[in-house]
């Protein structure tokens, strides 16, 4: 294997509420399909409530895009459209039955097979929006060619999930999960692991792939900080990325013929009893997770990890690029001068808090809630955001030509190689408590729709 | 503090939209989330934040600058005394420590005072009218201004020096965060330039002094023609000289810079660049030698005057300086040598860091704008190469 890349800038934060290793099967009661994961798609429905579906039914397509479709994960009936503001489509939200039919999307060889036949069998299946693309952090166009495909073998996020445990014994469906995109670019298959994090030799002994090592913080386990490194994007190229924990996805596709989305997922955070993995399928309600699990009422459900993900209700879905869910206290209680108190048990970046300066300070782990800690400010400290952004690219300054939508200058600061994710940790230590990544994500829209795409 | 909370939970509703005191929101929430950090929560974004705020970082310049503010009273009554030594029936104080300080605080007092009541009056109003919270960015200005004006500065000037950096320096710009100058520089300018006699000649750096002493600061002594600073070079490193209230002690000052540069709150790049700029520029001024002041050691360039309260407290301050990191080392070298160049060549101005920082506030967004756009060629360079494979 070559070198490690190494990543020097970044954070880790370490938190309380790690998963154990332990994986335990669970009866989920309702699962469902979310439009918004799905980044700048409008869904036109296919299906009504009560219409029974099996798993790899056509639920919704993307308006304008007809060959994307967004399938259900189980066999069932559809329970609920539910809708919110402007009637815009929030979920379809399926009861399974216990009948666990899939529709047959017939097994084949992946040899011969084209690449507009591939691409096909992944659209009709729903298969197809496991992929993601660079620029923009949206499903990619079918109509278009990536310079290379990017697996992402690991997440560096706090409390992340271990990919040795959520591939385990995937190998098989995962080399053909490979094999399928690599039929589908021009150029090469990247599958980026970290040196230290979430080792498995289920990803390591893939082959016909380029295996790139990573070594250093979060945010080394985001794709556009491993593209940077790897095969830069430039304007007008795509890159298309896959989270390894959907290879097996695309490879039971041609293995089966089926669309079958089961995974593990981890529970996580310091309010959960009992943090540790879930073998669930795509889109599953997290009821039967937290039910007798949660230590504290007044808590926050995040499905995703507790820098990017979404916010979810106590009975809502993992939304589908997530395979985690994070718990984490609501912060709604007041400090009394807490600007000035030293404070040994705050979480912070910057070396203002006593904390900072304990033994260990940087590998202790800490207790955090979703307080913000202060007002919403302009921006004044300057230098901050440099340090937890590992990439060539000036993150103020970008996200300054975001908020006043100088299209011109996104585009030269390098808009079209980042996505909301890379700029988590910056909001993270901002000390003027600005929302950055909805500031990038609005930015990232208003480029697409220039762009005309 | 429940009492404290109860108090403020009782009151808030008066100041609720449709409270009949809603005129002075602005001015309760100000004391309300001083008192307690507001319990807002996330609502977009990352779900936990740093404990950091604005609140905190600005609290730790306010203590670095403790140091400074305390030697310069106790400086303040020792000069005092001190320039009464010899006058017919005056009491001398030289050695009493409390009664120097004592001194200096009553004489400090009021330009504290007039500093926050008239700044925090300005930034209320703004705040009010803008319907914006009221920003921390004035509590380390309202000490840094009085820390940079002469002892024997009349209020009323000081209170319009105020009011002029508030407004002009600051708000008009739309206030912390978006000025381009720095706003305690723009207040010492304002007096340099509206009243020059005053605030160069030799009356004002001395409390109330007695007749038979000159009162000139090291710089001016300079710029009178002076070969070398009356003062030796460790009263200047300790401080007890005459200039602004908060500049004179270089040990103050470095005490300060430690807690800022191990919070990390002000720039070390920025800092360092200085001092490299000024030790170039003094030692290629001594190596010239044609004349006295060219032939003035350089490192007596850090302990006069200005120097070092501009590197560790001006020039660092984020919102003016430049913003990346490359920018800084260049923002700061070049302040470090048009602090030199002006004190030395230039024959008006005694001072020259306070100008060299206003400059090159106004040069760091050109700085940061060519840094920026080596980024973008970058960028550039390798789509075209990209296009040629």
């Amino acid at each position: 294997m070559s070198k490690a890349i190494k990543i020097t800038k970044g954070l880790d934060l370490h938190l309380f509420g790690q998963a154990k290793p332990e994986v335990v099967e669970t009866t989920v009661g309702e699962y469902a399909v979310k439009p918004r994961d799905f980044v700048g798609i409008t869904p036109k429905l296919l299906v009504e409530q009560g219409d029974r579906v099996k798993a790899g039914t056509p639920l919704f397509f993307a308006k304008g895009k007809e060959q994307v479709k967004f399938t259900s994960p189980v066999s069932g009936t559809v329970k609920a459209i539910e809708r919110g503001e402007k009637r815009v489509v929030e979920a379809i939200r399926i009861v399974p039955d216990n009948a666990n039919e899939y529709e047959d999307f017939s097994v084949c060889s992946l040899s011969e097979m084209s690449a507009e036949q591939i691409k096909d069998k992944m659209l009709v299946s729903g298969v197809w929006t496991v992929l993601r693309q660079r620029p923009y952090d949206v499903v990619p166009s079918p109509d278009t060619n990536p310079k290379c495909i990017v697996v992402r073998g690991f997440s560096s996020a706090p409390l992340a999930p271990d990919y040795a445990i959520t591939l385990h014994g995937q190998r098989a469906a995962m080399q053909v999960g490979i094999d399928a995109l690599r039929k589908l670019t021009g150029g090469k298959v990247h599958l980026n692991v970290h040196s230290r994090l979430s080792r498995t030799d289920e990803l390591l002994k893939l082959e016909n792939v380029q295996i790139n090592t990573f070594e250093g913080k979060h945010p080394c386990g985001n794709v556009s900080v491993q593209i940077e490194k790897t095969d830069p994007l430039n304007k007008g190229e795509r890159i298309w990325y896959v989270d390894a924990n959907d290879l097996p996805v695309i490879g039971r596709l041609f293995l089966e013929g089926r669309y079958v989305t089961d995974r593990i997922v981890a529970l996580t955070g310091e309010q959960v009893t009992h943090p540790q993995y879930y073998k669930v399928k795509k889109g599953a309600s997290i009821a039967s997770l937290i039910f007798n699990n949660i230590k504290s009422e007044n808590v926050r459900y995040i499905s995703g990890d507790i820098l990017t993900g979404k916010r979810i209700d106590k009975d809502g879905f993992i939304s589908a690029y997530d395979n985690q869910v994070t718990v984490v206290k609501e912060g709604d209680h007041r400090d009394f001068m807490g600007w000035l108190a030293p404070s040994f048990d705050k979480l912070s970046f910057s070396r203002t808090f006593l904390a900072g300066f304990l033994k260990n300070s940087t590998k202790r782990t800490y207790s955090v809630d979703t307080n913000l800690h202060g007002g919403v400010r302009p921006f004044v400290v300057t230098g901050e955001f440099e340090k937890v952004f590992p990439m060539d690219i000036y993150p103020l300054q970008l996200i300054k030509a975001c908020v006043v939508e100088d299209i011109d200058l996104m585009e030269q600061l390098g808009i079209y190689e980042v996505a909301p994710e890379d700029f988590a940790l910056c909001e993270f230590v901002d000390p003027s408590k600005n929302d950055i990544q909805e500031i990038i994500r609005k930015g990232l829209e208003l480029m697409r729709k220039e762009m005309g795409e | 503090m429940k009492f404290i909370k109860n108090i403020l939970d009782n009151m808030r509703p008066n100041f609720e939209k449709g409270g009949k005191m809603h005129a002075f929101h602005s001015l309760f929430d100000a004391i309300d989330t001083l008192m307690f950090v507001p319990k807002t929560t996330t609502r977009l974004g990352s779900h936990i934040r740093d404990a950091v705020d604005n609140k905190r970082t600005m609290i730790v310049v306010f203590i670095a600058l403790l140091p400074a503010l305390l030697f310069g009273m106790y400086n303040i009554g020792y000069q005092h005394h001190i320039s009464l030594v010899g006058v017919e029936g005056a009491v001398s104080y030289c050695d009493n420590f409390w009664g120097n300080l004592w001194y200096g605080f009553l004489k400090v007092l009021p330009m504290l005072l007039v500093s926050y009541i008239v700044g925090l009056g300005i930034e209320v109003v703004f705040a009010q009218i803008r319907r914006h919270e009221v920003s921390e960015g004035y509590f380390v200005t309202g000490l840094l201004i009085p820390l940079i004006c002469p002892p024997d500065v009349p209020l009323w000037q000081l209170a319009l020096a105020v009011a002029f950096a508030v407004i002009i320096g600051k708000e008009v710009f739309g206030g912390t965060g978006y000025n381009f100058l720095n706003p305690a520089l723009v207040a010492r300018a304002f007096l340099f330039f509206s009243y020059p006699t005053y605030m160069s000649g030799d009356t004002v750096w001395i409390a109330e002094q007695g007749d038979a002493v000159s009162g000139a600061t090291p710089l001016g002594e300079m710029l009178a023609g002076a070969s070398m600073p009356s003062s030796s070079l460790m009263d200047m490193f300790i401080g007890f000289i005459p200039g602004s209230v908060g500049e004179t002690s270089v040990i103050a000052i470095l005490l300060g810079a430690v807690l800022l540069l191990v919070t990390g709150i002000a720039s070390w790049r920025i800092m360092l660049s200085i001092f490299v700029g000024a030790t170039l520029t003094g030692v290629m001024f001594n190596l010239i030698g044609a004349n006295d002041y060219m032939q003035l050691p350089f490192y007596y360039h850090f302990v006069m005057g200005g120097f070092m309260f501009g590197m560790v407290f001006m020039a660092t301050d984020p919102v003016t300086a430049a913003q990346t990191n490359i920018g800084k080392y260049i923002y700061g070298f070049l302040i470090g040598v048009m602090a030199i160049l002006i004190r030395v060549v230039n024959p008006a101005y005694p001072e020259g860091m306070m100008l060299s920082i206003l400059l090159m506030n106004v040069f760091a967004p050109l700085i940061d704008y060519y840094v920026v756009e080596a980024n973008i060629r970058r960028r550039a360079k390798r789509a075209k190469l990209a296009v040629k494979n």
